[in-house]
C-alpha cells in the first residue's frame, strides 16, 4: 500500500507538518526517530513560543503538538528510519526491515547536539559525562560543574544547573559568546557561575576511577595546558544535522544541511521536502522549525494535487 | 504490569525477586525519560512477569537507592537478578533493543 506522505522526524517541524497534513486529510505517517520530540525534550523552559506567556517545557510542548497531529488523523509509528529509496515513487522509506511507500516525504530529522569527541568522554557516560543537563543536573547537587560552549544552550544550561551545583564554570574557546544578549546578561550576572574565556576542553579525567574527576584545559592563545577538579561535564558545542542517510540521494552543504530551494522547503528530486533544523543552520528556533514544516505539508499538499 | 519501586520496597521487590527484574530509573523533569515510558509501560504488558519482571523507580521520591547505585544520568535501567546487578544501561533506546537486553537474562 502507498501512503500521500511520509514524516520523518518528530520534533516541532514534523509534528506542525503532520498536524497540517492530516487536517488536509492525507492521512500522513509519521517515524519518531531516536530522539522523540527532538531536541526541545532536554531542555526546560521554552520562554519564546508565542503563545505561552509563562513559558513551557520542551518535553511537554513537544507532548502537546503530538497529542494534536493524533486528533487528526496522523499514523505514528515510533521507529528509526534506516534507509530511503527515493530513485522512483513511490519512494520507499524502511525501518526495521519493513519497507513503506509513499508518494510524497517530508524529511524533518533535525539535528542531534555534538559531543566534545573525546574517548575519555565516551568512558565517563553517565559517570559525570552529561549529554542532558535537564535530567542529570539533579545528580550534581553541592558539587561543580564545567558547561562547554557559548551559545544560547549553553547558557541556558549553565543556569539551570545553579539550581543544584554549587559552582558552575562554562569553558568557552574564544573571548566572547555567541549566545543572545538576555542570555549572557542572565549568566555573566549570576554569582554561581564563572567563566573561563579562551580554553578548549582536551581531556576528561576520571577514567581509572570511575568517574569525572577533572578536566585538562588548554589555553587557546598561550597553549598552556593545565588540569582543573571538577565533578560533571556537559557539553554544549552546538549541532549536526542528521543527514547520514540522505548522503549521495540528496543536496546538502559543506556541513550536512539539506539544500532547499529559495522560499520553500523542495528538494531537488520533486515530491521530497525537507524543513526544520534538518535544512536551517540559520535560525534553528522551535518555532521557524514549526513554520518550515506548515511549509513542507502544504507543499507536499500542493504537489500530491498535481501528480 | 509495571511495579512502582521505591526506597522502601526496593529490597522486597527487586533484591529478594525469584525471576530477574529491570528497573527504571526515571523521574518526572527528564524528557528522555517521559519519552521511554510507553515504551516501559508496553514491554511490562507484553512480558511474562513469570520469567521477568519490570519496575520504575522516582528517583526525586527515592532518591537513596539512586545514590547507593552511583546513578548520575537518567534514564539509566539495571537489570538484576538473584538480588545481584547483571546489565547496566544507560540512555534511551528502542524497545527492541531494550527487550532483547532484558530476554538474555530470562533463563
Amino acid at each position: 500500500m502507498s501512503h500521500n506522505l511520509i514524516i520523518i522526524g518528530s520534533g516541532p517541524a514534523g509534528w506542525t507538518a503532520a498536524i497540517y497534513a492530516a487536517r488536509a486529510e492525507l492521512k500522513p505517517l509519521l517515524f519518531e526517530g531516536s530522539e522523540p520530540g527532538g531536541q526541545l525534550i532536554t531542555t526546560t523552559d521554552v520562554e519564546n513560543f508565542p503563545g505561552f506567556p509563562e513559558g513551557v517545557l520542551g518535553p511537554e510542548l513537544m507532548e502537546k503538538c503530538k497529542t494534536q497531529a493524533k486528533r487528526f488523523g496522523t499514523e505514528i509509528i515510533s521507529e528509526v528510519v534506516d534507509s530511503v529509496d527515493f530513485s522512483t515513487r513511490p519512494f520507499k522509506v524502511t525501518a526495521k526491515g519493513e519497507t513503506y511507500e509513499a508518494n510524497s516525504i517530508i524529511i524533518s530529522t533535525g539535528a542531534s547536539a555534538r559531543r566534545l569527541g573525546l574517548e575519555s568522554e565516551k568512558k565517563l557516560y553517565g559517570k559525570g559525562v552529561s549529554a542532558c543537563a535537564t535530567c542529570d543536573g539533579f545528580f550534581f547537587k553541592g558539587k561543580n560543574v564545567i558547561v562547554v560552549g557559548g551559545g544560547d544552550s549553553a547558557m541556558e544550561e549553565s543556569g539551570f544547573l545553579t539550581k543544584f551545583a554549587s559552582k558552575v564554570t562554562i569553558v568557552h574557546r574564544r573571548d566572547a559568546f555567541r549566545a543572545s544578549k538576555i542570555m549572557q546578561e542572565r549568566v555573566l550576572a549570576n554569582p554561581k557561575i564563572d567563566v573561563i574565556w579562551n580554553s578548549d576542553v582536551i581531556d576528561i579525567l576520571g577514567v581509572e576511577d570511575g568517574k569525572v574527576t577533572g578536566v585538562r584545559l588548554k589555553d587557546m592563545v598561550t597553549g598552556e595546558e593545565r588540569e582543573m577538579p571538577i565533578d560533571g561535564v556537559f557539553a554544549a558545542i552546538g549541532h549536526d544535522p542528521n543527514t547520514k542517510m540522505f548522503q549521495g540521494k540528496l543536496e546538502m552543504d559543506e556541513r550536512g544541511y539539506l539544500v532547499t530551494n529559495p522560499d520553500s522547503t523542495a528538494t531537488k528530486i520533486p515530491g521530497v521536502f525537507a524543513a526544520g533544523d534538518v535544512q536551517d543552520s540559520k535560525y534553528r528556533q522551535a518555532i521557524t522549525a514549526a513554520g518550515t514544516g506548515c511549509m513542507a505539508a502544504l507543499e507536499a499538499e500542493r504537489f500530491l494535487s498535481e501528480v | 504490569m509495571k511495579i512502582e519501586i521505591t526506597d522502601d520496597n526496593f529490597a522486597e521487590e527487586v533484591l529478594k525477586s525469584s525471576v530477574p527484574i529491570l528497573v527504571d530509573f526515571w523521574a518526572p523533569w527528564c524528557g528522555p525519560c517521559r519519552a521511554m515510558n510507553p515504551i516501559i509501560e508496553a514491554l511490562a504488558d507484553e512480558m511474562d512477569a513469570s520469567q521477568i519482571k519490570i519496575g520504575a523507580m522516582n528517583v526525586d521520591e527515592s532518591g537513596e537507592t539512586a545514590q547507593k547505585f552511583g546513578i548520575m544520568s537518567i534514564p539509566t535501567f539495571i537489570i538484576f537478578k538473584d538480588g545481584q546487578e547483571v546489565e547496566r544501561i544507560g540512555g534511551s533506546l528502542e524497545k527492541d533493543a531494550l527487550k532483547a537486553k532484558m530476554l538474555k537474562h530470562v533463563a
